[in-house]
């Protein structure tokens, strides 16, 4: 029963427009049969200071990291994680969050680890439907209990652990931190110190795309022309290549991975989540410094 | 562990007598407590100084009164939509503003982990509020000095 889909004329140039909705058509859709909206910040308090009608809140850090191991929960509290905010596995969701949708693309790109069939992003995110004045609000939703199959995470397809990339050096491989970072001059995003790594640079043979390129000005993604540009035209990019998109723990890139493979309709890309704070702080693996590419 | 200012013991402890879901409650409460800027910062934002540790912007002024026991006065600017660094930023500002020096400087750097707000808030992101007291104390040790 999963809900029609936005036929915004801007979305339908995408390569899966089903994945995107639009805030005129959630604002429409709120409260339709088989649709839950998810919240996921990089702000742990954000949601409770207002949100979308009906939203349930996912956070990243203490809902889908597992608590002890750097990996994300398993089938079983993943399970209990939906059902509990009255998602099934027929339920459209769509996420939307802070920070241009990093948090809500990770989200998204974790439904798909448990292939949840019908996951959506909202274009634009918290600051558009804010910056239009649609209705946000402090109430909390108390949404009844359902079922949720416990499903078998697949870390093969979108997801690429550090041997993985080791074996995929030679093959593209987009870094989506900003410049400073990819150079080796920063050990962090700016503004964030506290999360770096002892060493700086990229992994070998990486093209240096910061996220942000792909986002407009009012938070939501360019348009296909202007992605195709970037990633096609300027960056050399097929729609078959396998690529690895890493940042710094894996959020920034899910960004880029949503780009690369919903919108841009690229068939094997892969989510590289121990990114830099695991890559450079890796005994022996190979970096390049600078703002070239460097060999491998 | 030297003792805490009044204020900031009495937050410590509410913090640690409720359970995790609850502390997320007492910092938002905290976040929207955290008074405006008075006039003279709020058309100078220039003259405050960048936490550059927290994940949100924020920026802080210290004043130092010249006679006595030199009571710290804060000031900080944090945007609405980041509510966690507010909830920081105000923590200090209830727990130091209007104490003497020597006592602010006497805090331990460490003194956050007693909030227990790791486990909710994910321990990275901590680091900004003992980045914010140490830039506190280099601000009242140079008032202090000079």
């Amino acid at each position: 029963m999963a809900l029609d889909n936005d036929t915004d004329p801007k979305l339908a140039e995408y390569a899966h427009p089903e994945r995107l909705v639009t805030t005129e058509w959630l604002a429409q859709n709120l409260g339709a049969d088989g649709l839950v909206v998810v919240e996921s910040d990089e702000d742990v308090l954000l949601y409770d200071t207002g949100h979308i009608p009906d939203a349930v809140k996912v956070d990243w850090h203490t809902e889908l990291n597992d608590p002890v191991t750097r990996d994300y929960v398993d089938g079983a509290r993943f399970a209990e994680i939906c059902g509990e905010r009255g998602i099934s596995r027929d339920t459209t969701v769509v996420c939307y969050g802070d920070k241009n949708n990093w948090w809500a693309a990770y989200a998204l790109w974790v439904f798909s680890l448990f292939g949840h069939p019908d996951v959506r992003l909202l274009d634009g995110g918290r600051a558009k439907w804010v910056a239009e004045g649609r209705k946000m609000t402090t109430e909390q939703p108390m949404p009844a209990p359902v079922e949720y199959p416990v499903v078998e995470r697949d870390d093969a397809t979108i997801r690429a652990f550090k041997d993985d990339v080791l074996a995929h050096l030679g093959k593209p491989l987009v870094d989506v931190r900003s410049p400073g970072e990819y150079s080796g001059e920063l050990l962090h995003m700016p503004d964030y110190p506290q999360e770096g790594a002892v060493r700086g640079g990229h992994i070998p043979g990486a093209a240096s795309v910061p996220w942000a390129r792909a986002a407009a000005e009012d938070a939501t993604f360019k348009t296909r022309a202007e992605l195709e540009a970037i990633y096609l035209a300027e960056q050399g990019l097929t729609a078959d290549d396998e690529v690895v998109a890493y940042c710094r723990i894996g959020e920034r890139s899910s960004h880029t991975w949503f780009v690369l493979t919903h919108l841009l309709g690229f068939d094997h890309v892969r989510n590289y989540d121990g990114s830099w704070t695991e890559w450079g702080n890796t005994v022996r693996v190979p970096i390049a410094t600078g703002t070239e590419r460097g060999s491998t | 562990m030297s003792e805490l200012p009044p204020q900031l013991a009495e937050l410590v402890e509410e913090f640690s007598e409720v359970g995790p879901r609850d502390r997320l409650q007492l910092l938002l409460e905290l976040s929207r407590e955290l008074p405006e800027l008075p006039r003279r910062y709020a058309d100078a934002a220039d003259t405050m100084e960048q936490v550059h540790e927290c994940q949100s912007p924020l920026f802080l002024a210290v004043e130092v009164e010249a006679d006595g026991e030199r009571p710290v006065h804060l000031f900080f600017s944090a945007p609405p939509e980041a509510p966690t660094t507010r909830g920081f930023a105000s923590i200090m500002h209830v727990g130091l503003d209007g104490e003497p020096a020597a006592d602010v400087l006497a805090v331990p750097d460490d003194f956050y982990t007693a909030l227990g707000l790791a486990q909710a808030v994910s321990p990275l992101r901590l680091r900004g509020m003992a980045a914010m007291l140490a830039r506190i104390k280099n601000r009242v040790r140079t008032a202090v000095a000079g």
